[in-house]
């Protein structure tokens, strides 16, 4: 997955590389990798950058893919319980646009469906076989479910342009930011068509303690249980050793 | 102040952990409960993933039963052969446990059940209590108290494979304790407590123990059967958070020690009242959650792969 991440980033940034000076858009992150560390509740990465033509600008902000699960719930015997369950592949984690303008009135719906411009345009498919108007119901629920905890997000006018020639955007990561490689994607557009894009990889990784446990957790599940166990023993013994003279 | 739990997956304000750990482990001094019971629905509450709770909560209740079962044993009030029999029972009901809570996580239906078996279980021995307290306050005002027989004779006793248990005064079939221990052990793994609240009872009304080794001999066993569940929560379903573990336990080692002061000055049967009403709150509030039509029909989750 990982690697599959990186080579569209690798692929991405040789066929949009530079050809000299003329690259009328260039854009840069003010850092390369956010760390989620044990007191992580959100951060903020700074996006800047130049256009050298005149334009309106779009940014993607995607997470890595996966698989993703989606159930329904029905009502049984008063209770509410799964019952229908469609499995969607290669699911951004996270998906953000911002634009420097509103994108409804000045963007053709084909632009918006090549580059994936917004949640509705979002390219995922179910590997369940169902029936489209099934499928796209849960999609839909998806999106809505994704929305409603911050991980999808559509932030319009949240670009800043300066003088026709700079540009920067404040992307706000939420504190449930899923870690892996993202890609940052600008996009200058004018007259509705792509003029230029420019990918730009972050990386979001746990770090610190909180990291150490997770890898532990899953890359030594056995040494890590026993470790919990030795952990907890001697937390009892403990508490028993100082209540006791007291 | 918020710390970020590395395997539950949130961020969670510290202080309201330990305060919930406090809260829960005074209620355990004053009651002399494990708080397992109480402990895994808040978890839930606040938002930690319920098969997270389960894992994490067997691993806190390894600690506070190590820390109360010492007392326990400086008295002699823990019937080791006894223990013994009941935590093979445990460890193969705990097995068993977290291989049907892996295979319930994969269809998708682990939520439901941990829901489900604290719907009906705290609604069992809430009611039990309250009905059992309120017989009691009333015996106390009419001052007569029923001889009662050591232990009753039943049908039980009448299985095969008996042993003698010189500490419990018993001479019985092993297969009872070791069926007490087998489904207490599930229970430890699907829902993430000790099972004192189902093995106490089973202890002195099925198994004819005395009261006075039943909870030494209850937390000895509930060691095992927890560090066996703890384990393999963490070795096959990675949900073992031992940073949200620590937490709970800060508090709850302060909040028993006031607990235990505290019950001292309280009565009895209303203590038990009270803590019956408690169960059923939390017992509602969790049947209320299934009952009412959710905000969303459709909910997303990790996709299982079949």
């Amino acid at each position: 997955m990982i690697v599959r991440k990186l080579l569209t980033i690798l692929i991405l940034a040789v066929s949009f590389a530079p050809p000299a000076e003329a690259e009328p858009l260039i854009a840069d992150l003010s850092e390369s990798v956010v760390k989620i560390t044990t007191g992580f509740t959100g951060t903020k990465v700074l996006l800047f950058g130049a256009i050298k033509e005149e334009g309106k600008i779009v940014v993607i902000i995607e997470g890595p893919r996966h698989p993703l699960a989606v159930r329904r719930k029905q009502r049984i015997a008063g209770i509410w319980i799964n019952r229908t369950e469609v499995e969607f592949t290669d699911v951004p984690s996270f998906y953000q646009v911002l634009s420097s303008d509103p994108l409804e009135d000045w963007l053709p719906l084909q632009t918006r469906d090549l580059y994936q411009i917004g949640v509705e345009y979002l390219r995922f498919d179910p590997k369940t076989n169902v029936g489209p108007a099934e499928a796209a119901r849960f999609r839909e629920a998806l999106i809505r479910n994704m929305q409603r905890i911050g991980r999808y997000g559509v932030l319009e006018g949240n670009v800043t342009v300066l003088g026709g020639q700079l540009f920067r955007a404040d992307l706000y990561l939420p504190a449930n930011l899923p870690t892996g490689f993202y890609s940052i994607e600008v996009m200058l557009i004018k007259d509705g068509d792509v003029k230029s894009i420019q990918a730009t990889p972050l990386l979001v990784t746990k770090s610190g303690l909180g990291a150490e446990v997770f890898d532990m957790a899953y890359s030594y599940p056995a040494l890590y249980g026993v470790l919990a166990i030795v952990v907890a023993i001697l937390a009892g013994l403990g508490a028993n050793a100082i209540f006791r003279k007291v | 102040m918020h710390i970020y739990l590395p395997i539950a997956e949130i961020s969670v304000n510290i202080f309201l952990l330990v305060g919930m750990g406090a809260a829960v482990g005074m209620l355990s001094g004053i009651f002399g409960v494990g708080g397992g019971f109480l402990m895994t629905p808040l978890l839930i509450f606040i938002g930690v993933p319920p098969a997270v709770a389960v894992g994490t909560e067997a691993n806190q209740i390894v600690a506070s039963s190590v820390s109360g079962v010492m007392a326990h044993l400086r008295r002699g009030n823990v019937d080791i052969k006894m223990g013994i029999v009941l935590l093979i029972g445990g460890l193969f009901g705990s097995t068993f446990g977290v291989w049907l809570f892996r295979e319930l996580r994969t269809l998708g239906q682990i939520d439901l059940v941990i829901r489900l078996s604290y719907v009906i279980f705290l609604g069992i021995i809430g009611l039990l209590m309250l009905v059992e307290s309120g017989r009691a306050i009333r015996r106390m005002r009419s001052a007569t108290t029923p001889r009662r027989k050591l232990h009753q004779h039943n049908f039980l006793h009448g299985l095969p494979f008996k042993m003698r248990f010189r500490r419990s005064k018993l001479y019985i079939s092993a297969l009872l304790p070791l069926s007490v221990g087998f489904l207490v052990g599930i229970l430890a793994s699907i829902m993430g407590v000790g099972g004192g609240f189902v093995m106490v009872p089973a202890m002195i009304y099925m198994l004819g123990m005395p009261t006075a080794v039943v909870v030494g001999t209850s937390l000895f066993q509930i060691i095992f059967v927890t560090a066996n569940a703890t384990f393999l929560q963490a070795y096959i379903n990675q949900t073992v958070d031992v940073v949200l573990a620590i937490l709970l336990l800060l508090g709850a080692v302060v909040g028993a020690q006031f607990g235990t002061k505290v019950g001292g000055y309280l009565r009895g049967e209303h203590l038990r009242g009270l803590l019956a009403l408690m169960v059923l709150a939390v017992c509602a509030k969790l049947a209320f959650d299934l009952v009412a039509t959710p905000i969303d029909l459709y909910s997303i989750g990790y996709a299982t792969g079949h």
